[in-house]
């Protein structure tokens, strides 16, 4: 939807700044996604919500999706708008399971419960973020429900009879 | 000393309003912890509702999750059919023709218009002026009896498909829409005489749940509650989908970001709402109302039960489906509650992959506790209507 030369701003201005950060550019369908390192992330958020040509002042979501049988195995993706530029931006990081990502809650608040909700579907810890609990589900909940390897009818207890067996799996 | 303190403090409580209190819409949970009737922290707890609609979706195919998307933000059904099956026809690189266009911005118009009238009646309710809640109804009808009158439904409308919309217009249905943008506009002056003038009701909501412009974009607030603090962003006008920048329309913006300002907002946006209906069935062009490509497109339900070939175009298309190009997309929309955007990631088969719901309500729903901080209980159930909470979005 974006203009041919906002997109040149959001490819080259994160690149040239964070040449050796940056693994993957890709531009699909008009949107623009970078695939950062991890430990990159958070300055490349802070250079994207401060930068003049960029200002991402909205963070509009985050959002988790796990790639089964690949490595790193999940990979968390951050939707960014600016209201006075108005354009998108895609920043990816790719994490393995165990391994927690820099939470971005002190570069946008917004960010907190989307993190909150990634955390609970995907087991995607979040370092530094205030309040890393579930949201959607019970505190006592076994299993994290969006990954690929979780059943679509859930684990068989006393509540869910239709459930699958745990040993069934594997 | 201590024992002054102990006299003139009182302890802090926690008190849970709902999920099942008449005050709250919905199944919201708010654990309020209280110092005598002042409000120190409101931390809502969701999820009472969850079915896992994106789990559910990454086992459908793409058209079968079209009903789903009904199910989320119920009061205004259109809008979320919308934002799902742009997110679809931009991963699949397609153009529908300029008649479903115009359907589709008059269905979405119509929707945001049955979501505020039902926003608006449901506060005054909260705050208990009961009889708006019964105008707004009435109103409301006129609206669910042309969705009826489009596609046989009333609330789960499922109406919009991928390429296209499910039926066309007739003469009959912009004769009905017509009628409505006849009488609405005097059914909002009564609204204004019996609500908006209201002393009591500008001293519930007038300086309540004050959010800054620049708070409410840190916490990722979007919609009419954005707007209300004095952010001229609207996704119908900043990045123009379907056609809506064809159209003539305003933008109202607040000044105060109070609970007022936010009911302002929605008062004022039915009446743009109604300029952008007017003018799209002026301009309702002939042609098409989806996409001349068979296998994303079933045939007319009439000719299945007459012929063959039909009958196996009408299989192939339910059992099968059709498949999308490898690729991820997010597309937005502006939703009567914010920003609706839907996330897809296509491993290149007739199911997506990864579906992500950018709700509205659940996003917006972080901003409870800044506006409620320092207030008191009962300001707190203007703040709950004034973010227009719906439990089937958020929670998903």
């Amino acid at each position: 939807m974006s203009p041919v030369d906002n997109d040149t701003v959001l490819v080259d201005k994160v690149r040239a700044a964070f040449r050796d950060k940056v693994i993957s550019t890709t531009v699909h369908r008009g949107e623009v996604t970078h695939l950062v390192c991890a430990s990159a992330l958070r300055s490349v958020c802070t250079f994207l919500k401060t930068d003049p040509d960029l200002r991402m002042n909205f963070c509009a979501d985050v959002v988790g999706v796990d790639y089964m049988g690949e490595t790193p195995r999940f990979e968390v993706v951050y939707h960014f708008y600016s209201i006075p530029k108005k354009h998108r931006i895609r920043i990816k990081v790719r994490v393995n399971e165990g391994e927690t990502v820099p939470s971005i809650t002190s570069i946008w608040a917004g960010a907190d419960w989307a993190e909150r909700e990634v955390y609970d579907m995907f087991g995607i810890a979040f370092e530094g973020h205030p309040n890393m609990k579930r949201i959607y589900l019970a505190e006592d909940w076994e299993g994290y429900p969006l990954r690929k390897d979780y059943p679509v009818r859930g684990y068989k207890d006393r509540y869910n009879p239709y459930g699958v067996d745990r040993e069934e799996k594997d | 000393m201590a024992e002054q303190d102990n006299i003139i403090s009182t302890r802090e409580i926690t008190l849970h309003m709902g999920p099942q209190h008449p005050s709250t819409h919905g199944v919201l949970h708010l654990l309020l912890q209280m110092q005598g009737e002042m409000i120190m922290k409101a931390e809502p707890d969701i999820g009472y509702l969850h079915r896992g609609t994106e789990k559910i979706a990454e086992g459908l195919l793409y058209h079968q999750f079209t009903p789903y998307t009904d199910r989320l933000d119920y009061m205004c059904a259109m809008s979320n059919n919308l934002a799902y099956v742009m997110a679809v026809e931009k991963a699949m690189g397609l153009q529908i023709p300029e008649r479903a266009q115009y359907i589709r911005v008059i269905a979405a118009e119509l929707s945001r218009i049955a979501g505020h009238l039902l926003a608006m009646g449901a506060w005054a309710l909260d705050l208990g002026a009961m009889s708006i809640l019964l105008y707004a109804m009435r109103e409301r009808e006129i609206v669910l009896d042309i969705f009826e009158q489009i596609c046989g439904a009333r609330m789960t409308l499922s109406y919009l498909r991928v390429g296209g919309v499910r039926y066309d217009f007739n003469k009959e249905i912009v004769e009905s829409i017509n009628e409505l943008l006849e009488v609405m506009p005097g059914r909002l002056d009564e609204y204004e005489t019996v609500l908006i003038g209201n002393r009591v009701w500008i001293q519930r909501n007038e300086g309540v749940g004050v959010i800054s412009a620049e708070d409410a974009i840190n916490l990722s607030l979007s919609g009419p509650a954005l707007r209300a603090s004095g952010v001229k962003w609207d996704i119908r006008k900043d990045e123009p989908y379907l056609v809506y920048d064809r159209f003539d329309f305003d933008i109202p913006t607040g000044e105060n970001g109070d609970c007022l300002d936010r009911f302002n907002m929605r008062f004022a946006e039915v009446k743009q709402s109604m300029r952008i209906i007017k003018q799209a069935i002026k301009d309702l062009p002939d042609g098409r109302f989806n996409v001349d490509i068979p296998e994303i497109v079933p045939p007319p339900k009439p000719d299945v039960y007459k012929n063959m070939e039909n009958l196996i175009h009408h299989f192939k298309y339910v059992s099968a489906g059709f498949k999308v190009p490898k690729g991820e997309v997010y597309s937005a929309i502006e939703a009567p509650k914010g920003e609706l955007g839907v996330y897809i990631v296509s491993d290149g088969t007739e199911k997506p992959y990864r579906l992500k719901l950018r709700v509205p309500t659940f996003v917006n729903l972080q901003t409870i506790n800044h506006m409620s901080k320092g207030r008191y209980l009962a300001d707190v159930i203007a703040i709950v209507s004034s973010l227009d909470p719906v439990f089937g979005e958020c929670d998903k």
